[in-house]
């Protein structure tokens, strides 16, 4: 009955935004193709063209810092933080600091983990959890893993309180909420570095510059799941609570919060992985465990070690995301009446008794409270051998595809991308924005196109838009066809899935270490890590796309007739097409990141600025470039999801 | 039933869905019909709601999927705020109280159960029925003792421990009952409260309500789609078509005397004889009333259809419990409504 009242949408539009696209982009073709009879103010970006943002940030952060005294406020906050780290420091690695009751004993903090694995997903979590401590400590990397996990257990409580605040607020001042969605869309899409370079200008260096880069870098999808979860509670469960007479506040803590638990949970598991990322990688300003060792010994190229520290960061990611993963979804369960307080609370006090159990060790045996580096186990030999007797059999192959690579691919693409008047790629794309979404996602890609050429950087944009380029091509050559491979059959698609969120789960530095084994430290290496980290959601959501097909669409078409590569062709890939475009997506916004990552092995683009603008904290260095980096991924996001949405509407999917 | 003042009092309420709702309302001349609002992209899901609902009364809401009896029991609980027109409960504009107004008024007299149950997952059964409870700030025991009897009274003895995920369907719809139940609102409100119910316990819960009404007083709009469900309860039963009410009177004159087509049709294919009362048929009595034995008032034609048949005088003496004469059933009119024939 209700249908009539929506608007019936004009058809003709499409088409013809379609053909003025196309006369776009023929344009631009043009331009192109004339580029020796272009003035030069149409190949480059002129000067005049050129606006000094840099300076225009580094002044309004000299403002906020020197002459508003933002400063005072920020070491201060930075001061809590670091008490704060202090205390987690102390009790978690024995450092020097109070309360100075440290350390507690790695048996102690084992068992722990594996009651929590235990209590929240079974046999399967308590081993994985309480596996993953063991391992550390016997691999002797007790200290360094407990540095990282101080700052963790810091900065992600933090991270939570703040982005359920901002979220509490968003959700409830509309008019907040709109000012706070396009920040959010362009932190989420700033690459670490950008983060560091402000924290380093007002905190420094060190672990609570660490914890402080990770908390603000953790925040915004907390925010998001907060916002989202308490929009989707259903309107009945809060007249339900109105009927009964709460007050706001009374509803917000009994009705809305509780019933939008799951979502809130998975904001914290997000909280928690981010973190995790963030803080590996905050050893390039200066903050101290796993990830600086990573970075030193992954520079000094000695393989084994790196693989021991890879796998301690992996078995941690993969420990934290499940556990909170099956917090997010467990649902409450009830005991039988007259069940006894020992039952109902079995694990606690068999918790207890296992680290009573575990002090008492601790106390006469030296090795449960403590494994000295020297003690302890190693397989990095092992390792070792490991890669060298795999690289005397790959090296040949791998040589000849780098410079294959190097010479024929690499290069000219490069050139070519270099070649290109800068005038002609802004018109292109003007013309791509038309064709997909009319006249208004035109602007928005020759906004942030033009955005980028005016800030002075065209010429690294360029290099690092090729190598997405190439990166996200080959990412969809090898991830395509392995996702419509999987999605062949149930158990394959599960155990590919189970394989993309775990990888996912890895933080970004970790991808490094097979590319560096392989490759050694070179571009190749730093795009080989891009295509890696890029294939992961390509695959996943390929498989999801061809999966969510209707089963009745499948049958009609097996009625039908059609062969198994005319239904894969005729039916699943086009209505699969929309999810794979947002896979597409993701694999753009990953490579983006990992590009910026990789560039500390070897890269000519904005990344290996950003580092420079790092080392020198120049901050408007930084943030600017950080930003070209945003702006590339927010108008790939734009196109994408534009396309994505109109074509699944004109699908009839949803 | 018509006492001297009504609890619930709706004048003029109107309630659209849509953009501005408002502004185009005030913008309209004369009262726009449903196409008419529909046209202009609105969604109208109550129409010049004018309706009296008086203490102690059983007002059952019908119509079909959509036309507006969910919209019109929030507007009366103000669980949405009304488009134009004012709701008065108890002499009170209900528009025009504060939030704090609001919460002792729901607190203190209203009580409604909801059409998808509405359960708070997070808590068990017995949380959730002792939800009201502590609202209003009752202490821990006193609820709990409460929200076990209202458990048992709803046949859910021995899961006061489960959480709403555990239970079926019918289980939670009782869940949400109990929780109404436990409070005892003067006022009720029931959104299709049975419609997962099985036969017996619907049947226990209609009882339920009707002592509840009957010893206490209670005011309940009762929304259903069954019609023998309706009969068996309404003191008058409402019938809505596109948020407007078609026709609001007791059971017996709907179905003699129905007041539009759409009524009409709505009621074509209920057995008219299992709802008209001899009291409702009779006519008073003129002059010497026929002699012999009297029918009773508040039997349906179809509880006395043996009489009809046999008993072969043209008139027959009603009456009502007392013994007392009331009136004077044409024998000829009832058969007509017997037979379904239209008199
Ligand atoms: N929040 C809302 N926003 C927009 N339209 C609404 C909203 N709530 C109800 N409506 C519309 O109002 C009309 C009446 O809905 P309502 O829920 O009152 O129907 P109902 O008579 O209770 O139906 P049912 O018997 O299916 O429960 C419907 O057309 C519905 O689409
Ligand atoms: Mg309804």
């Amino acid at each position: 009955m209700t249908d009539a009242a929506i608007p019936a949408p004009a058809i003709a539009t499409p088409q013809r935004d379609q053909r003025i696209g196309q006369m776009i982009v023929v344009a631009a073709v043009l331009l192109a193709a004339a580029k020796v009879a272009l003035p030069d103010g149409l190949i480059r970006p002129p000067d005049w063209f050129v606006l000094p943002f840099a300076d225009w940030i580094n002044w309004t952060f000299a403002f906020l810092k020197d002459d508003l005294g933002l400063i005072y406020l920020t070491r201060a906050f930075a001061d809590g933080v670091e008490w704060l780290i202090d205390i987690t420091a102390n009790l978690l690695y024995g450092k020097n600091r109070w309360p100075r009751i440290g350390p507690i004993p790695w048996t102690v903090i084992a068992v722990t983990a594996g009651v929590v694995g235990y209590a929240l997903g079974g046999w399967r979590l308590a081993l994985l959890s309480g596996g993953t401590f063991v391992w550390i400590a016997v691999m002797g990397q007790w200290e360094w893993a407990m540095e990282t996990m101080s700052v963790i257990v810091v900065a992600v409580p933090l991270a939570v309180a703040l982005g359920l605040v901002m979220g509490l607020l968003a959700w409830r001042y509309p008019r907040f909420e709109a000012v706070l969605n396009p920040v959010l869309n362009i932190a989420q899409s700033l690459p670490h570095f950008a983060y560091m370079i402000p924290v380093v200008v007002f905190i420094g260096l060190g672990p609570k510059a660490g914890a402080i880069v990770t908390i603000i870098f953790a925040t915004p999808p907390m925010i998001r799941m907060t916002v989202l979860g308490l929009k989707k509670v259903p309107p009945e469960v809060i007249e339900s609570g109105q009927m009964c007479g709460s007050t706001r506040w009374q509803l917000l803590r009994h009705a809305r919060v509780p019933t939008a638990r799951t979502e809130i949970l998975v904001g914290v598991n997000q909280v928690i992985m981010q973190s995790l990322a963030m803080v590996v990688l905050a050893s390039f300003i200066g903050m101290p465990g796993l990830g600086e060792k990573l970075l030193q010994l992954l520079q000094a190229l000695r393989m084994g070690r790196s693989i021991e520290i890879g796998i301690t960061i992996v078995l941690l990611a993969i420990t934290l995301d499940r556990c909170s993963k099956a917090w997010a979804y467990r649902q409450p369960v009830h005991f039988e009446r007259g069940t006894p307080w020992w039952v109902r609370n079995k694990l606690l006090l068999i918790w207890l008794a296992l680290i009573a159990v575990a002090f008492t060790l601790a106390a006469f045996i030296p090795e449960a409270h403590e494994i000295k580096r020297r003690q302890a186990f190693t397989l990095s030999k092992q390792f070792d051998a490991g890669v060298d007797w795999m690289l005397v059999l790959l090296d040949p192959i791998t040589l000849a595809l780098r410079s294959f690579l190097i010479v024929w691919i690499l290069v000219p693409l490069q050139n070519a991308y270099q070649w290109l008047p800068f005038a002609a790629v802004l018109t292109f794309l003007a013309g791509i924005g038309w064709m997909i979404g009319g006249a208004r996602s035109a602007l928005v890609c020759l906004a942030y196109a033009g955005l980028i050429a005016m800030s002075g950087w065209w010429d690294r944009a360029m290099i690092t838009a090729y190598m997405i380029t190439f990166a996200v091509i080959i990412s969809m050559m090898i991830g395509l066809p392995l996702g419509v491979w999987a999605s062949r059959s149930e158990g394959r698609a599960k155990i590919a899935l189970l394989i993309c969120d775990t990888a996912q789960t890895f933080p970004s530095f970790i991808y490094l270490i097979p590319v560096v084994m392989l490759f050694g430290v070179n571009d190749v290496a730093a795009i080989g890590a891009v295509i890696v980290f890029g294939m992961v959601p390509m695959c996943r959501y390929t498989i999801e796309g061809l999966r969510g097909v209707p089963p009745e669409l499948i049958e009609a078409a097996d009625m039908s007739g059609a062969t198994r590569r005319q239904k894969l062709w005729t039916v699943k890939l086009p209505l699969a097409l929309p999810t794979i475009m947002v896979g597409i997506n993701q694999t753009v916004m990953f490579s983006l990141f990992m590009v910026i990552i990789a560039a500390f092995i070897g890269t000519r683009d904005l990344g290996q600025e950003m580092q420079r603008a790092l080392s020198a904290t120049d901050v408007g260095k930084g943030l600017v470039l950080g930003l070209c980096v945003a702006f590339m991924g927010l108008m790939v996001d734009h196109l994408a999801m534009r396309w994505s949405a109109d074509r699944k509407k004109a699908l009839g999917i949803d | 039933m018509a006492d001297a003042q009504p609890v619930i009092s709706c004048r003029g309420v109107w309630k659209l869905y849509g953009k501005t709702p408002e502004s185009y309302l005030a913008g309209v001349s004369d009262t726009p019909s449903f196409e008419d609002i529909r046209r202009a992209g609105y969604i109208a899901a109550a129409r010049d709601v004018t309706l009296d609902i008086a203490a102690g009364e059983m007002l059952v809401i019908m119509g079909l999927s959509g036309s507006g009896k969910s919209t019109l029991v929030r507007c009366l609980s103000r669980l949405v705020e009304v488009t134009s027109g004012t709701v008065t409960v108890e002499e009170q504009d209900i528009g025009a109280l504060d939030e704090n107004g609001l919460i002792e008024l729901r607190r203190n007299k209203m009580g409604m159960v909801f059409q998808n149950f509405a359960l708070l997952p997070n808590r068990t059964v017995l949380e959730n029925v002792a939800y009201p409870l502590e609202m209003r700030g009752q202490d821990r025991h006193d609820r709990r003792a409460r929200a076990l009897d209202v458990i048992k009274l709803v046949g859910l003895e021995g899961r006061e421990d489960y959480f709403p995920r555990e239970l079926s369907g019918g289980q939670q719809q009782r869940v949400g009952i109990a929780r109404s139940l436990a409070i005892e609102p003067d006022i009720w409100f029931l959104d299709e409260p049975f419609s997962a119910l099985d036969p017996l316990i619907r049947r226990e819960m209609q009882d339920e309500f009707l002592r509840l009404q009957d010893m206490l007083g209670k005011t309940i709009v009762f929304i259903t789609h069954d019609f023998d469900e309706a009969l068996r309860l309404a003191d008058r039963i409402a019938i809505m078509k596109d948020g407007a009410i078609e026709q609001v009177d007791t059971p017996d004159r709907i179905v003699l005397d129905p007041a539009t087509d759409y009524v009409a049709k709505f009621i074509e294919d209920i057995d008219k004889a299992h709802v008209v009362h001899a009291g409702h048929l009779a006519g008073p009595v003129k002059g010497a009333a026929p002699r012999g034995d009297p029918v009773a008032a508040t039997a349906t034609i179809h509880d006395i259809a043996r009489r009809l048949v046999e008993d072969k005088r043209a008139r027959l003496p009603v009456a009502d419990t007392s013994g007392k004469l009331v009136g004077v059933l044409k024998r000829q009119d009832a058969l007509d409504v017997l037979f379904g024939e239209q008199p």
